[in-house]
């Protein structure tokens, strides 16, 4: 005989506890499976770069992929010996032995070499992008957040900018096109480039910088200006240094999803081969802005649809999608470091 | 506005003791000053002013003198428009959408604080303000009382050094903090907060020090050191605090202006209004019956 009180406890028939269970179930499947998929795609990536990024004897990084522009591989038998020599060796191959004047090669075009123009001109895209982005959008935020008084012009403003995160990347490209390299008439350019992506990340660097800003107490402010602050002074030395912490980090991260981003630049500051880096040859110092580059999105697009597809290029589309993965995550990794440090500074 | 016109406060003088100021004389006849208190010379004169939030009035027809180095005191029931006249003392009120001053006018030392000549900033320099919730800058101690200076662009590290130690033995906290200038304002007690929040105003050195609610969040030790520090600045120092406490202002203020609806019902000296108050709305207040 159970007792009334383990009775009054007792669980109720019905189909209460399947459905609670089947929930659980539901949720849990569902996150394991997004966990899976990201698991497949970065082993996949890890995998099959790092035999090209890395290798197996001293120093254990493939320092020419890092260090060397794109070249053709030239695949050929000498002495019964399969060959595989990029450009530059391939020519002193042929410069040292008499015989090689025969040699019938097959060229791979951009299997051989590395990618060091791809990272230059991807960081400079990020580095230019990221300046123009934090300063548009911490002054447009700073604008709408600490001095235009609520009206249905500003709402409108804000909406404005929420949309702009919806449209759609390539867009994005076609609107830099026709403005900076067209209309502007700064061609394929570094500086279209950084403009476009610039535009892009806006929406993100000014939500963040609003939230950031929103977030600083009005204790703050009121407490600066009954100083005799004048508003860009409160603004200046008692509001943006506590907001930086939250701004910077999300737009860092913004940026560092649209670095990834080729639409944008397809158009506007890719090149897709390019044989001097970015700061040779130029004539005049203002000729660095307008001069395309190369970048790392592109360069896998490239090479993954643009060129005929061989035994030989999966290893450099895994290689720079490894390099890229690695540089994003710096980026990102850097955000948050830079967070936690200035969080310390500022806590209230 | 020009630079020429950016300061008047400053370089305004204050009027001579002997004779009454000239600028004051033509509206004191229409202010009611405190009743039954020695002539003293008025500082603030608040004449039948109006203020608004959009559409809701918050101040009716207000009127009042509140004399040099005295403390006054603000009471009423909640939502009477206590703040709202602190705030309008050093146009903190500008800072809200759709507020105003409607009709009337607020004379510093004869000085309309609403003219066009006035720079805000200017009379925010003369015109300190303690918040309710205090609010010590996420900074150090020293950063703290040195921001109002800086501001106006004071370097010399020992001139700062002097103001620092100087405002923190005022707010009697340098005992407290002398071994920790340069820890964060933050890590220090409620109280020590708020006194330092006293502190950062009297390093600027205005001639009135507007207090809401000082002590409202702290506890009896605290706040009888603030009360302690309020009788200390007067020597120096206007001061017109707002309080629920009624021993607050019966113990700190010399003169007391109750509030209700909007209005001032009655301001005459603080032992007139606690012992033998004219109106009849007062004497409910001050004895507990409303409020
Ligand atoms: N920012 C504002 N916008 C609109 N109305 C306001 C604003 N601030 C205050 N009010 C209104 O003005 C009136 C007076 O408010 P005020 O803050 O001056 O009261 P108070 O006497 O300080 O009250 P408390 O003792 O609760 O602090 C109230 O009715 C209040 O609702
Ligand atoms: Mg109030």
């Amino acid at each position: 005989m159970t007792s009334p009180t383990a009775t009054h406890f007792a669980p109720r028939p019905g189909l209460g506890r399947t459905w609670e269970r089947g929930a659980l179930w539901l949720f849990r499947v569902a996150t394991y499976f997004i966990v899976l998929c990201g698991a497949f795609v970065f082993g996949q990536i890890f995998w099959r770069g790092a035999p090209t990024v890395f290798t197996a004897h001293a120093p254990f990084v493939n320092v020419a992929f890092f260090t060397e522009a794109p070249e053709s591989l030239h695949v050929f038998a000498y002495q019964g010996e399969k060959m595989e020599l990029g450009d530059r060796a391939f020519n002193a191959f042929k410069a040292a032995h008499a015989d090689a004047g025969a040699i019938k090669d097959d060229s791979y075009v951009y299997s051989a070499g590395g990618i060091f123009p791809c990272i230059v001109g991807t960081m400079l895209l990020v580095a230019g992008s990221m300046g123009i982005a934090l300063f548009l959008g911490v002054s447009s935020a700073i604008y709408l957040n600490e001095y235009a008084r609520d009206s249905a012009f500003v709402r409108f403003i804000r909406l404005a900018i929420l949309n702009l995160a919806g449209v759609p990347s390539i867009v994005f490209g076609l609107f830099g096109f026709g403005m900076f390299v067209i209309f502007f008439g700064w061609n394929v350019s570094l500086l279209a480039g950084w403009f476009t992506l610039a535009f892009m990340v806006l929406p993100v660097v000014i939500t963040a910088s609003e939230e950031s800003l929103k977030a600083v107490p009005k204790g703050f402010r009121e407490g600066s200006l009954a100083l005799g602050a004048t508003k860009w002074q409160t603004i200046r030395k008692n509001v943006l240094p506590y907001a930086l912490p939250g701004i910077l980090t999300s737009s860092i991260l913004g940026i560092a999803r649209v670095a990834g981003e080729t639409a944008p630049i397809m158009f506007t500051a890719a090149y897709v081969v390019r044989d001097k880096l970015p700061w040779e040859g130029l004539e005049k110092w203002t000729d660095f802005f307008f001069q395309g580059v190369m970048a790392l999105p592109y360069h896998i697009y490239v090479v993954s649809s643009k060129i005929p597809q061989n035994e030989y290029t999966a290893r450099v589309q895994y290689g720079t999608a490894f390099v890229f993965l690695l540089i994003v995550a710096l980026i990102a990794s850097t955000s948050i470091v830079l967070r936690s440090r200035l969080r310390n500074r500022y806590k209230w | 506005m020009s630079a020429a016109t950016l300061s008047p406060m400053e370089r305004l003088p204050a009027p001579p003791p002997s004779s009454p100021s000239l600028a004051v004389a033509p509206v004191a006849a229409m202010s009611a000053p405190a009743a039954d208190l020695p002539p003293s010379r008025p500082i603030i004169d608040i004449d039948h002013v109006d203020f608004f939030y959009g559409q809701s009035q918050a101040l009716h027809d207000v009127s009042l003198r509140l004399d040099e180095k005295k403390v006054t005191a603000f009471i009423g029931p909640s939502g009477c428009g206590k703040s709202t006249l602190l705030r309008c003392l050093n146009r903190m009120n500008d800072l809200i959408d759709g507020a105003r001053v409607a009709k009337g006018s607020i004379r510093i030392r004869g000085i309309d604080i609403h003219a066009p000549a006035v720079d805000v900033i200017e009379l925010r320099k003369r015109v300190g303000m303690v918040f309710q919730k205090s609010n010590p800058f996420p900074k150090s101690i020293y950063e703290n009382i040195t921001y109002g200076l800086r501001l106006q662009g004071v370097k010399d590290k020992g001139r700062l050094d002097a103001v620092v130690e100087k405002s923190l033995r005022g707010a009697a906290l340098w005992d407290e903090v002398k071994d920790r200038l340069h820890a964060s304002g933050l890590g220090l007690s409620g109280g020590q907060q708020q006194r330092l929040c006293i502190a950062r105003a009297i390093a600027v050195e205005p001639d009135i020090i507007l207090m809401d609610e000082p002590c409202s969040a702290l506890d009896p030790i605290s706040t009888s050191k603030v009360e302690e520090l309020i009788h200390e600045l007067k020597k120096e120092f206007t001061i017109v605090i707002v309080t629920h406490n009624m021993q607050q202002a019966a113990r700190c203020s010399d003169q007391t202006a109750f509030f209700y609806l909007g209005r001032l019902i009655e301001f005459a000296a603080t032992r007139t209004i606690f012992m033998n108050p004219s109106n009849p709305q007062t004497e409910a207040y001050v004895s507990g019956r409303f409020g």
